[in-house]
């Protein structure tokens, strides 16, 4: 076990081009559990890639316990890794898949088979070590690419994407069982996903990436409250956070027609940055609903509403004449319905701003 | 999937009876048509393999007799005439030259293929390259190179010349095979701790080995029919059994029963050789579970 560290770490496909990773600094604690989080070409593979020694690294640091990793092939690395696809090894059984890192690394047969039994029946994969891989269900096959990870007791886990190859339902389970299991072993672990959901409920701590920079690092809550920009605040969260780009007013900011007044403390904070116009944020829960006749609040109509039972979400626009589309969460039967002329005021005081020239958060 | 096609309503299904037994009826056509082009060309070998179990009296009936008293005289005949030495030549250049071109053509293929280099398109054409000139215009120089250095009437010269001949091809048709093997599973395997050498014995000629019989079984079959260096560059030690069938026809000629008794001799070797591929190609490429 071992703590992991990303020092200035780049990757330069083509000299000229902007790197797929760019001067990535991450320090990860031992025993922690990472997920590195961001759409497609973020570089978040890349970058697992690089800490696995599956790409080179052009620029910078990657230390494995401190140890730099410039130039160590990935078989001197004492990492294990999932792939995406699994690469189970098609000609051998699953006890030969997972025993196959131990055997390379010299391990005596008896211990061999020891290991390989323990694993298996943590993985509930006893009665399957005989079976060739393509007898095995994608969940099955799944637990024995995290078997061949684990037998080996690895300093670090990598993981690329390796639930999205399962169905819905196995991707919810599974996910909390590497979790759990990680958290047992306590193994360092860098996870990679695309999908927020699983880096907001896996993740020790996130890390956000796009177009190969490090947009924020923190844990899920800290991401959610107090997102470090608008990308940030976008991407964390489902439904996504509305954004308003408003001129900055007297009392708050314009919308459309009318005002929305905004908190001292975010006011004051407004005219720090001594900003005109300022991008405002607001999750799907941060608002209340009224009906139109009440006056108060940002008019809007609803275009559809999903009912998920213990939760409703409307879709809407703003009466402010470009049709700003908003999304509104209200309590399961909410008995709203398409066309439904709404009111709308923020309830919390916790509204997200930022510049919106830079994104940064104000 | 199965889902919709139990929903539909009977009247829909009722509806689709026509097309699918006019299918039905284009599907049997296409049946006998097969039957009568597999026949066709199976034909004469079948005859070839009837003609030589007769009697040389018998070969000969017009229409040509089904039913007769078989016999092994033919054979006995084609072994006394001596063609033993030749088909051990025939063997040994084949095997041999199988051998090395599969042990030049796998690591070629893998570099080419799992872990290219620059230029790989042009060293790719190379290789094919060498098989576009006709090998009637390479003939005069080859001779005189083998002639120079005495190696003419030796069996070492056609599996170097069977070797070169095949080497292309199966750099091709193993790189084809390598490109179908996920990256991934190298990559495991270099996490996993093997070398570079060690996962490619390990784990990727277990997955392309039906590839690795397809292309030794495609080098079996050109070096075992090949003639026109065979008759060229050998005489009487090397010459392979084509040689020696070619011989026999011009010597035998009108005894229809004996060539029938010597073609079929050289023809089993690749029969037996396809049958043994054959265990291994219908296991076809597996990547069960990456793919």
């Amino acid at each position: 076990m071992a703590e992991v560290e990303f020092d200035q770490a780049s990757r330069i496909y083509t000299a000229g081009a902007k790197p797929a990773v760019n001067r990535l600094d991450l320090e990860i604690d031992d025993g922690e559990f990472v997920v590195l989080v961001g759409p497609s070409g973020s570089g978040k593979s890349t970058a697992l890639r690089m800490l696995a020694g599956l790409e080179e690294i052009d620029g910078g640091q990657i230390r494995i316990g401190g140890r730099n990793m410039v130039g160590v092939p990935s078989r001197d690395r004492d990492i294990a890794m999932v792939f995406q696809n699994y690469a189970l090894y098609p000609n051998k059984t699953v006890g030969e898949n997972m025993a196959f890192p131990l055997k390379m690394r010299g391990v005596p047969r008896e211990e061999r088979v020891t290991k390989v039994k323990a694993a298996a029946e943590i993985l509930g994969l006893s009665e399957y070590l005989d079976r060739k891989p393509r007898a095995l269900s994608g969940g099955q096959r799944q637990r024995v690419a995290m078997g061949r990870a684990i037998v080996r007791e690895p300093q670090v886990f990598l993981m690329d994407e390796p639930l999205s190859n399962l169905d819905a339902k196995m991707r919810v389970s599974t996910r909390t069982e590497i979790a759990a299991m990680q958290r047992r072993l306590g193994v360092t672990t860098v996870y990679v996903t695309h999908d927020q959901v699983e880096a907001m409920t896996m993740g020790d701590r996130v890390a956000l990436l796009k177009d190969g920079e490090l947009q924020q690092f923190a844990t899920p809550a800290e991401l959610y409250d107090k997102p470090a920009n608008a990308f940030v605040a976008g991407f964390i969260g489902s439904p996504a956070m509305n954004l308003f780009t408003l001129p900055v007013s007297e009392e708050g900011v314009r919308m459309g027609s009318s005002e929305l007044a905004l908190p001292r403390a975010l006011r004051s904070r407004i005219a720090d940055a001594g900003l005109s116009t300022v991008q405002l944020g607001i999750r799907p829960e941060q608002w209340s609903v009224g009906s139109d006749a009440t006056g108060s609040g940002v008019k809007a109509q609803v275009d559809v509403v999903e009912e998920l039972g213990s939760d409703a979400f409307l879709y809407a626009h703003l009466d402010d004449g470009e049709q700003t589309p908003v999304v509104v969460r209200t309590g399961g039967r909410s008995g709203a319905r398409r066309g439904d002329q709404i009111a709308l005021t923020p309830t919390s005081e916790d509204l997200h701003l930022f510049d919106p020239s830079t994104g940064e958060r104000v | 999937m199965a889902a919709p096609t139990t929903e539909r309503p009977p009247t829909s299904t009722t509806q689709d009876l026509a097309p699918v037994r006019k299918g039905r009826v284009g599907a049997s056509l296409l049946t006998v048509l097969a039957w009568i082009v597999g026949i066709g060309f199976f034909f004469p070998i079948l005859w070839m393999v009837l003609t030589a179990f007769k009697q040389e009296a018998d070969a000969y009936t017009k229409p040509p007799k089904l039913f007769f008293t078989p016999t092994l005289d033919q054979f006995r005949a084609v072994f006394d005439a001596g063609i033993g030495p030749y088909l051990l030549n025939s063997l040994f250049a084949t095997v041999v030259s199988t051998i090395l071109v599969l042990v030049l053509a796998t690591p070629a293929a893998f570099a080419v293929s799992l872990r290219p280099v620059k230029k790989v398109q042009d060293v790719l054409f190379f290789f094919i390259s060498t098989k576009m000139l006709p090998v009637v215009a390479a003939i005069v120089p080859i001779y005189v190179v083998v002639n120079d250095i005495g190696m003419l009437d030796n069996i070492w010269t056609l599996i170097i010349l069977y070797t070169a001949m095949n080497l292309p091809i199966a750099v091709w048709m193993m790189r084809s095979f390598f490109q179908e093997v996920p990256k991934e599973l190298l990559e495991a395997a270099s996490m996993d701790g093997a070398s570079t050498a060690r996962s490619l014995r390990e784990v990727v000629l277990p997955v392309i080995s039906p590839g690795m019989a397809a292309t030794a079984l495609i080098c079996v079959i050109f070096a075992w029919n090949e003639f026109f260096f065979a008759v060229n560059l050998t005489a009487a030690r090397a010459a392979t059994v084509p040689v020696f069938l070619v011989g026999f026809i011009t010597s035998e000629g009108l005894y229809f029963a004996k060539l029938c008794a010597a073609a079929t001799l050289a023809a089993l070797p690749v029969v037996i050789a396809g049958w043994i591929a054959q265990n291994k190609l219908v296991q076809g490429l597996s990547f069960g579970a990456v793919k």
